[in-house]
């Protein structure tokens, strides 16, 4: 068994695996990804996004990447893109709109790109 | 006994669950991809299984990263549906099957998979929308089967190995032909295909690993077990590992199998979609 296998800085471009490490850098983050399945979290979070943080005792890092709504900048900070849909999605962002942010393609050239791979 | 007549894959993306609700079934973007549930569903009516496992996996609803079992057997008397964070509206609870639930974990941990047990299981999209694809109107459609969900980790690594997840399901054949019941199962093995929501690799599909899958999967599932979890997310995408589910499906069923329907769509969301039935040879 090859030791990369546990890293999850691995070869594949553009692809972090969601490891022990990232696990523990993102617990907070994706702890209060996950409050939101609840509607009432997701209300509270809207009314104010800076005390939500607080609550969950996110990092620096985390916040911004929050505020930013970056994507990326949220899986470099622990996020895990499960519970991270969730946070997307309290500002009705769908898989093509994160899959556009994070690729810097228009969501139009995203399914573009998304439909070519079926022919 | 227990008879398993046969084993179900599908994708299980969430899109499906609106376009369900939608009625977008001759819609052109959704056409091919429920073009591949009629044959299915006659199957299904005409054997009328009495029980259904659905192997799925959790995508943060049932669990959180707190505690993360690599593998759960639901052991409920009902599995309730909730919010995932998008407000959609949640479906009504899908009945259980409790007393075959204990049998197998019974039969699973004394053949040493090291199992966790659930007496309550939130279940989300993963299991929801194949149990809508294969019994429309579900919880509401007089044939379903009662249902039993089991669930494994592909949330955070590491995840189960392909080989760990085709001998899981060939414990749980084995435990689920032990129990002294004259009752039909099938088994649905639901998820991937190749898929990556995340990263500057989000979009990634492969069609050639797909085939190849669903090809190798029905005669030599074993030579699948050879792909190391770091291939699989290269080929497949990061959660393209739900393959696993497909895995466990097919561990379960008879050596040899016939493979009665299959349909494969690019691209459903973001993900390739595959969909096949495979009967048991008794
Ligand atoms: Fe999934």
């Amino acid at each position: 068994m090859e030791i990369t296998e546990f890293d999850s800085h691995t070869q594949i471009p553009g692809t972090t695996l969601f490891d022990g490490k990232m696990a523990m850098k993102g617990y907070a983050l994706n702890k209060m990804c996950f409050s939101f399945n609840a509607a009432e979290a997701r209300e509270e979070y809207l009314a104010d996004p800076e005390a939500y943080h607080d609550k969950f005792k996110l990092n620096e890092e985390q916040k911004q990447a929050c505020r930013d709504k970056n994507v990326l900048a949220l899986i470099a900070a622990g996020g895990n893109i499960y519970y991270l849909a969730k946070f997307a999605g309290i500002y009705k962002l769908g898989v093509q709109d994160i899959g556009a942010q994070q690729t810097g393609m228009s969501v139009e050239a995203f399914k573009e790109k998304l439909m070519r791979q079926g022919d | 006994m227990a008879k398993i007549i046969g084993g179900i894959t599908t994708s299980h993306i969430p899109a499906v669950g609106n376009a369900i609700a939608n009625e977008s079934f001759v819609d052109p973007y959704w056409k091919p991809f429920f073009d591949g549930y009629p044959p299915i569903r006659e199957w299904l009516h005409d054997q009328k299984p009495d029980i259904v496992i659905n192997i799925y996996n959790d995508h943060g609803l049932g669990f959180f990263l707190d505690q993360m079992p690599t593998f759960a057997i639901g052991a409920a008397h009902e599995y309730i549906n909730e919010d995932e964070g998008w407000g959609i509206p949640k479906l009504d609870p899908f009945p259980g099957a409790p007393e075959l639930s204990w049998h197998i974990i019974e039969g699973m941990v004394a053949d040493e998979f090291d199992i966790t047990s659930c007496q309550e299981l939130a279940v989300d999209h993963g299991f929801t929308v194949p149990m809508q694809l294969f019994w429309p109107g579900a919880p509401h459609n007089p044939e379903m089967p009662r249902a039993i969900p089991i669930s494994a980790n592909t949330v955070q690594h590491p995840i189960p190995t392909l080989k760990r997840a085709l001998n899981f399901g060939k414990a749980l054949g084995k435990a689920i032909r032990s129990y002294p019941e004259d009752i039909k199962v099938v088994v649905l093995g639901t998820g991937g295909m190749s898929h990556q929501l995340d990263g500057e690799r989000a979009g990634h599909i492969n069609r050639e690993f797909d085939e190849m899958c669903m090809e190798k999967i029905v005669t030599a599932p074993e030579e699948l077990t050879k792909i190391s979890r770091h291939e699989l997310v290269r080929q497949a995408g990061t959660q393209g590992t739900e393959f696993l589910m497909w895995m466990m499906m097919r561990g379960a069923l008879s050596e040899k199998v016939t493979p009665l329907h299959k349909n494969y769509h690019i691209p459903i969301s973001n993900t390739g979609a595959g969909t096949m039935l495979l009967e048991c040879i008794d």
